[in-house]
């Protein structure tokens, strides 16, 4: 029961930000969601698991995000933006196109058999030696790929200013 | 010495890289020494080895260089075979290459390729060398089709004249008509024998076919296409007098001396092929038969003075021909050897004589240069009558007369032949003298721009005293009987067994072929001297005669009426290819979905997302309906 | 506590990940588009981890770690991304970004 309460929150959650105009409220349904997404995690006996959703997905990632929203200082203008952007019509073909993916997912989950989902916990402990087992290979990757993405985020992010040669600055005047 | 048989056409190969790659920057003199050096190496070389080789006293020798592919039960090595035959004819095409060389060396001085030349001569002398040379059949070939090249760029030397291009094509392209039966037989061969070595399949045929089997008859029919393409008999003969646009000392060596005699050598050294294929070989008599006649009946009227020559080639060629029809193999060789002295020769003195003239080729515009140009006039008149076979004193009548005498007595022989080849023979010495009188006779009426310098009159001389010698060393019954050269060769080829009851008649004949000869070289006189009116005469008479003769039988008109005409008319009726349709309709597609396909690419990230997604779905409702 | 049936799980993060597909699709803002894919790829972690749940296995944990990752990546990109895109465009709509037709 609790699992179904937990994911209709995450559901509506996730509906209230993909409708709200304003960026930091839906930032703040998306922490509910990803709230809601953890306990589900914590159910199905991934208790470590619905820890990193908590403190990665809910804290850095969204916190990330808002951080960037303030740096770029939006106001009231973007929000309004966001609302002349939203017309009927523009939800017309996606719509449509969710709906026949939905569609396609609840007829292959129909279609195959019932089974059932297994109480064990599996502990962080468990996911420690796969991970730095058999996945060796895949935490190294990861390692590049964050590596990768920080020497990413520092290139694209610096303020890149105009230098002009001298000369040309004297001709500009 | 014989051990180093390979280094004979390795000379001219080097002497054609270094040309070919530094010729460019070499000075004239440098580049004449290697040309005609590497070439006169060879020539030594081959005297040594042929020395050797008749001391050893072997009857072959066989020298293999390396294993040149293998593949899929064809085994080739890159050999060299040498044997009385290919002794022989290395020893004539090193020698007379290596004086046609010196000889170049003054006639093409003036001229801006003069590298160039020398390098596709030296290629020449070497895959003519390797033709003969060759174990098997493949390395034949490379010979054979290196040879069609090197006539190709030869005739195309002075290529800035379209119709020097024009000739060269079409040599090429006519000679590949035959080329392309020859690899025919090779395959069949093949497919029969599982090897392409020649010896292999000397000996083996006859324990395979027995005579007259029809795979006999084909192979040997398509073999022999390839000899008459490369040699330019009936009816692949039209590309010969048009080669004639190469400088003269190329059609002294490629298209008088050598290369056109390949075919010669093709059907000699296959001859156990032809003796069980009778009918093949019967047809190699009949084609040497009919084209000795027609190209005859052409030089009568040519009035180019290198056409005429190249007429004459082809009607030698057919005395060759006839010969191994009738089986003589050794005539035809010897004739072979003998005709490439006085062809040469006289190739080399009309390119003298051209050349002294301003490059004129017309006969009618020469005249009186006999006081003129002594040396050449007697070195020519030399040749013309060893071409003509007068008796007795030149080498032309005693290799003419003993294809004459097999022609009538040998087994195979037939009255038909020997009337034929006894035409050809006196309409031989029409032509000639007709040509010398024409030419040295009478009044001068263009001046002399150039004397000949000693580079060009010693071969001559050399030639011309090779000319009436080299007759000297195989002599008819009835004259000394001296049968040097067939001796040489009898452990090779075998010689003719004569008709019953006929060898009291050969005096008779040499008589009576003597005879023709000098009568036609006095009707020449007639014609041409003594009242050249009734030369006009006839002329104006039978002018229709004479203007088909000119056109060599109009075959050209014929193949192009046969041949090309259709060619081009099936050309025009596809003249927007249909095959190219499909290509077109390809290009449009591609154009048209690139269109498409551009447009998409709007640079609005959410139609890409949406692409995907619509994707997605597609690759998720395909895997629903196939898999369900 | 109850078992529950594997579909329920599956068909909470098909619903999630449709609703991410849809703000995608519909969303001009760059910000949003990139909120959008987080809930998408939080809809596939929690896929796997109702597989790993299915087999009691830690693989599909393992799986959701290195999707972790990727996202981490991913938003620090894509962040850096489009802090220069507003620089440059005083705009956050994606679609002004349109000039290389790519």
């Amino acid at each position: 029961m609790a699992f179904y309460i937990a994911s209709a929150i995450a559901i509506l959650a996730t509906i209230m930000v993909i409708t709200r105009y304003n960026m930091i409220h839906a930032l703040l349904y998306l922490v509910v969601s990803f709230l809601a997404v953890a306990v589900i995690f914590f159910m199905l006996g991934a208790p470590f698991m619905a820890a990193l959703e908590v403190i990665i997905y809910a804290g850095a990632i969204v916190v990330l995000i808002i951080f960037v929203i303030m740096m770029l200082n939006l106001k009231e203008e973007s929000v309004e933006q966001e609302r002349k952007w939203f017309t009927r019509n523009i939800w017309i073909g996606p719509g449509i196109l969710a709906f026949i993916l939905l569609g396609e997912l609840i007829y292959i989950l129909v279609a195959s058999d019932t089974v059932l989902l297994n109480n064990k916990v599996v502990d962080a402990k468990e996911v420690g030696l796969s991970l730095y087992g058999p996945y060796i290979v895949g935490v190294e990757l990861s390692g590049l790929l964050l590596m990768a993405g920080i020497v990413g985020a520092y290139h694209l992010g610096r303020q890149k200013r105009k230098v002009l040669h001298r000369f040309l600055q004297s001709t500009e005047e | 010495m014989l051990n180093s048989l390979w280094l004979i056409p390795t000379f001219p190969f080097l002497g054609a890289l270094i040309l070919v790659l530094v010729g460019s920057r070499l000075s004239r003199q440098v580049a004449a020494r290697i040309g005609a050096g590497s070439v006169g190496l060879a020539a030594l070389l081959t005297m040594a080895v042929g020395y050797d080789f008749l001391n050893s006293g072997v009857g072959a020798y066989q020298y293999t260089a390396w294993n040149w592919f293998d593949v899929a039960g064809l085994s080739t090595s890159f050999a060299f075979y040498l044997d009385p035959l290919s002794l022989i004819f290395i020893f004539v095409i090193t020698f007379v290459g290596f004086l046609i060389h010196i000889y170049s060396v003054e006639f093409m001085k003036e001229d801006e390729g003069f590298a160039r030349f020398f390098a596709y001569l030296n290629l020449f002398v070497c895959s003519m060398l390797i033709l003969v040379l060759a174990d098997n059949l493949v390395l034949l070939y490379l010979g054979w089709e290196g040879v069609g090249l090197c006539s190709y760029l030869l005739i195309g030397f002075w290529y800035s004249e379209a119709k020097n291009g024009y000739a060269a094509r079409k040599a090429f392209i006519i000679t590949r008509v035959g080329d392309t039966a020859m690899a025919i037989g090779l395959f069949m061969l093949f497919s029969i024998f599982h090897t392409l070595n020649i010896q292999d399949i000397l000996t083996q045929a006859p324990q395979v076919w027995v005579a007259g089997t029809s795979m006999a008859v084909v192979i040997a029919f398509l073999l022999l296409g390839g000899a008459v393409g490369k040699s330019a008999q009936l009816p692949l003969q039209t590309w010969l007098p048009d080669a004639m646009a190469g400088p003269s000392p190329v059609s002294a060596l490629i298209h008088a001396a050598t290369m056109v005699t390949a075919g010669v050598y093709l059907i000699t050294r296959m001859h156990t092929i032809y003796e069980l294929a009778p009918l093949a070989q019967l047809w190699v008599g009949i084609i040497g038969a009919v084209t000795l006649l027609l190209a005859g009946c052409s030089a009568l009227t040519q009035f180019d003075l290198k056409r005429v020559l190249a007429y004459s080639t082809i009607s030698q060629i057919g005395y060759m021909f006839l010969a191994m029809g009738v089986g003589a193999w050794s005539s035809a060789v010897f004739h072979f050897m003998i005709h490439a002295f006085f062809k040469a020769l006289l190739f080399l003195g009309a390119g003298a004589v051209i050349m002294a003239l301003h490059h004129e080729h017309d006969m009618f515009r020469m005249g009186g240069l006999k006081n003129k140009l002594p040396v050449i006039y007697w070195t020519f008149l030399i040749g013309a009558a060893s071409l003509a076979a007068l008796p007795f004193v030149t080498a032309g009548f005693y290799s003419k007369d003993q294809i004459l005498w097999l022609a009538w007595a040998g087994e195979k022989g037939n009255v038909w032949f020997f009337l034929a080849a006894l035409t050809g023979a006196f309409i031989t010495a029409i032509y000639t003298f007709r040509m010398v009188f024409i030419t040295f006779f009478g009044k001068a009426k263009t001046q002399v721009s150039h004397v000949p310098g000693k580079r060009i009159t010693i071969p001559l001389v050399v030639l011309s005293i090779l000319s009436v010698f080299g007759g000297f060393i195989e002599l008819p019954h009835t004259l000394g009987h001296f049968t040097l050269f067939s001796d040489f060769l009898s452990l090779l080829l075998p010689s003719v067994s004569l008709r019953e009851g006929v060898e009291s008649s050969e005096w008779i004949l040499q008589g009576i072929a003597g005879l023709l000869a000098l009568t036609g070289v006095y009707m020449a006189y007639v014609f041409y001297i003594r009242s050249p009116r009734i030369s006009d005469e006839i002329k104006s008479s039978t002018y229709v005669l004479h203007q088909f003769w000119l056109q060599g039988w109009n075959v050209d008109a014929l193949y192009n009426f046969l041949f090309v005409r259709p060619f081009v008319y099936i050309s025009t009726l596809n003249k927007n290819d249909v095959i190219d349709k499909f290509y077109t309709m390809l290009v449009r597609a591609t154009e048209f979905f690139n269109g498409v396909f551009v447009k998409t690419q709007s640079g609005i990230l959410r139609w890409y997302v949406m692409g995907i997604v619509v994707g997605a779905i597609l690759i998720i409702t395909i895997s629903l309906f196939v898999q369900p | 506590m109850k078992t529950l049936p594997i579909e329920s799980g599956l068909l909470l993060a098909g619903v999630l990940f449709t609703l991410g597909l849809i703000s995608v699709l519909v969303r001009r803002n760059i910000i949003f588009m990139l909120i959008s894919v987080e809930i998408m790829l939080n809809a596939a972690g929690l896929a796997f981890i109702v597989a790993g749940s299915r087999w009691a296995q830690a693989d599909g944990q393992v799986m959701f770690i290195f999707i972790l990752t990727m996202a981490a990546a991913e938003v620090s990109v894509g962040l850096a991304l489009i802090l220069q895109i507003y620089h440059h465009l005083k705009t956050l709509d994606s679609d002004a970004a349109d000039r290389m037709n790519g």
